[in-house]
């Protein structure tokens, strides 16, 4: 039997059904949260992604250790890794034994280069430098990468035409060969291509190349959804489609090509400083390019003073190699037809 | 096809002038010009400077220069080199061959290793032998190309003892030889071009005309003996020889000095096709990641075929359209990444050319080459381009 109610008790039933009063913003978190969590859990299956990911929390964690390195083992003139400290005044210079470089002893653990400055301390400034331009040309290439691919997607015509031929020139753009003639050019004109023109210019290039060819195919994709159909009747802008629903859905997949850009440009910076053509004040490509103008890497001195090119030679390939492994990994979860299911 | 191939062409043209003027405009927006290459020098009088400006056209305004370097382009007029002191013309046709020989090479090999590697792995997922390849993949792919030259030598010329450090060639062995090594060179070139169409040829008719495997097989083998046989022959029975120093025998024939030059080419090729390898590999692997997922592998399956034939003739064969592309962007850009391996192995093509122009400010150089490099990448493009619309017809009609 029902029992009969009175509009007081009803109207109380009523406001305790409607959903309580949640603002937009935590429910937004909420959801990416989730999704975050999500493609966590597809992440941490792919053992390369997780390598990768491995490889770079040490990196970090050794850049972030460096200043604090610097404040308290490393304090004095001895650990700095720019300046060389005045050498100490030997009878007969035997480099190697007595006299810079010095091998590796517990005091320099992995020695020290021609100028006597402390490898270590140098790798771990080199840290920061590759970090830093490497996610600061990504970043480049991301922003311009994602509104070029989406632009052109969404309109077509004249600017998909003009944008897909220069991704075509850049795809075959000689960049090294260019960098090396650029950097040669500011050298004759009486300056040095500094860190952060070839950071932009390395986001730039990238920015333009491939990744707008991979977004703009998928923002085609986008565009022929019924959703956008419907942004479109509700009277959404071109602007607003654009930023609301092309570019949040192809985010994923250029967070996947900021990895191999990252990959890119940490690469390239390092080839130009090891040919000695960036004005920067360390970092690993210098290093070796050091060893190289003393004459450490001629036949007979390579193996014997390896801590000179070695780590630094290894750091590289392993950091290059960390974020395109991440972004392999990546790439089985946001391409479906690499995924095992 | 032909109209597939005409439209390229004129596209080709526009990318062309594009590039032309990309890179002009670029070196316009560096602070400075060339005039302070000599500007530096204290000695030159205010005079000499402006007549110096007016010489090198840097007084005329900048649509008349864009204009003239265009002209020149064109013309073929690419100036004289300040280091080397003969036209950049001549000295790019003598250095090119020799990275065009180099990587040629390089690439055919790990193209082809990584093509089988890629579809074995591929076809055999999940298992160690796929992780393992995979990680060696991207270890070469991102490995730093000055570390694994460092280490080639140690490990082939300082340990082993097995090949020269560097350089080109034996300068004591060329000593009293009256010849110069491009004419060496372009003889082996020449070799190789005729060695190739002819084993192509072969190959072809043997597949065309013969049916039975093993007949094939056998013929093939003692086609491929015979014309290894006969080039060998008339080499060593028709080169000249030279006298040379005692600790080479006193007398030494072309053919000596081609294996001198090709005993040089080892490391460097050794080189740029471990780095090379890696990323055809792992390319491979994905694109026939894709393709054994389509139906018609099923339905080969499904027929009863053996397993290595789905995969080599129904499965590879689809999966190899972008590492064809892939093949011919890599030669393309061959210039582009050879510059480091040339570097340090001393190999003097057009790599190495071009920084040493660049680390002598030899600027006239450093951009003709930059330019050409960009040149010799659109037409390499080109010819993917049409070799791609051939394996794949779909692309013609679109």
């Amino acid at each position: 039997m029902i029992k009969p109610e009175t509009e007081e008790q009803a109207r109380k039933s009523v406001t305790k059904l409607t959903v309580p009063h949640v603002p937009l913003w935590r429910i937004r978190i909420r959801l990416l949260w989730r999704s975050a969590r999500d493609s966590w859990a597809m992440f941490s299956e792919s053992k390369i992604g997780l390598t990768g990911l491995a490889i770079i929390v040490f990196f970090g964690l050794a850049g972030l250790a460096y200043p604090i390195l610097r404040a308290t083992v490393w304090s004095g003139p001895r650990y700095d890794p720019i300046l060389a400290s005045p050498p100490p005044v030997v009878e007969e210079c035997i480099p190697g034994e007595n006299c810079a470089p010095l091998p590796p002893s517990p005091e320099h653990l992995l020695g020290t280069d021609p100028y006597g400055r402390d490898i270590l301390s140098q790798l771990l400034y080199g840290t920061r430098a590759a970090f830093v331009l490497g996610i600061f040309a990504a970043l480049i290439t991301v922003v311009i990468g994602t509104a070029v691919g989406a632009i052109s997607a969404y309109y077509g015509g004249f600017v998909d035409t003009f944008f897909m031929r220069l991704a075509d020139i850049i795809l075959l753009f000689p960049l090294i060969a260019f960098l090396i003639v650029l950097s040669g050019l500011y050298a004759s004109f009486g300056s040095q291509m500094d860190f952060w023109t070839l950071a932009i210019i390395l986001g730039i290039y990238n920015g333009f190349g491939a990744i707008t060819i991979v977004l703009k195919s998928q923002a085609l994709s986008i565009k022929v959804k019924p959703y956008i159909e419907a942004a479109k009747v509700a009277g959404g802008s071109n602007a607003h489609i654009i930023m609301r629903h092309i570019i949040p859905n192809v985010l994923p997949l250029s967070f996947l090509y900021m990895m191999f850009t990252v990959t890119n440009a940490i690469f390239s910076e390092a080839v130009l400083s090891f040919f000695g053509l960036v004005d920067i004040k360390m970092s690993w490509g210098l290093m070796i390019n050091v060893t190289r103008d003393a004459g450490y890497l001629g036949a007979t001195t390579m193996m014997k003073f390896w801590w000179l090119w070695l780590p630094a030679g290894l750091s590289i390939t392993l950091l290059c190699a960390a974020f395109y492994l991440v972004g392999r990994g990546l790439d089985e979860i946001i391409n479906p037809r690499l995924r095992r299911r | 096809m032909r109209r597939y191939v005409l439209r390229r062409l004129a596209q080709i043209v526009v990318t062309l002038y594009l590039y032309l003027t990309l890179v002009f405009f670029i070196l316009e927006a560096i602070p400075g010009d060339v005039s302070q290459i000599y500007i530096q020098n204290p000695l030159l009088t205010k005079e000499v400077r402006e007549q110096l400006i007016r010489d090198l056209g840097l007084d005329k305004p900048i649509h008349e220069r864009y204009f003239t370097y265009l002209a020149n382009f064109f013309m073929g007029r690419w100036g004289t080199s300040f280091s080397h002191d003969r036209p950049v013309w001549d000295i790019i046709i003598e250095r090119l061959p020799r990275t065009a020989l180099l990587f040629l090479t390089a690439t055919l090999i790990s193209f082809y290793l990584g093509f089988v590697l890629g579809k074995i792995i591929a076809w055999r997922r999940g298992q160690l032998a796929e992780y393992a390849s995979t990680v060696a993949g991207i270890t070469l792919f991102t490995v730093f190309t000055p570390m694994l030259a460092l280490l080639l030598v140690w490990v082939f010329s300082l340990q082993l003892h097995l090949f020269p450090i560097a350089n080109f060639l034996d300068e004591n062995k060329w000593q009293l030889v009256s010849l110069r090594a491009e004419t060496i060179f372009n003889y082996m070139l020449l070799t190789l071009g005729v060695v190739t169409i002819v084993g192509l040829g072969l190959w072809w008719a043997a597949h065309r005309f013969i049916y039975r495997p093993w007949t094939r097989f056998f013929v093939l083998l003692g086609g491929f003996t015979g014309l290894f046989a006969l080039t060998g022959y008339l080499w060593i029975a028709f080169g000249q020889c030279w006298d040379a120093f005692p600790q080479y025998g006193g007398r030494i024939c072309n053919w000596q000095l081609a294996g001198d030059i090709l005993y040089h080419m080892v490391l460097p090729v050794l080189n740029v096709t471990l780095i090379s390898f890696g990323g055809t590999m792992l390319l491979m692997r994905n694109s026939m990641l894709e393709t054994i997922r389509e139906d018609f592998v099923m339905a080969a399956k499904a027929k009863g075929l053996p397993d290595s034939q789905v995969r080599d003739k129904h499965a590879a064969r689809n999966a190899m359209l972008p590492v064809v592309t892939s093949f011919v962007l890599s030669l393309a850009l061959a210039i582009d990444g050879g510059i480091i391996t040339e570097t340090l192995f001393s190999w003097p093509g057009m790599g190495l050319t071009l920084l040493s122009a660049v680390q002598e400010k030899d600027m006239p150089l450093a951009v003709a080459a930059l330019v050409f490099v960009g040149v010799f990448a659109l037409i390499a493009h080109l010819v993917a381009d049409v070799l791609y619309a051939y394996l794949d017809p779909r692309i013609r009609y679109d």
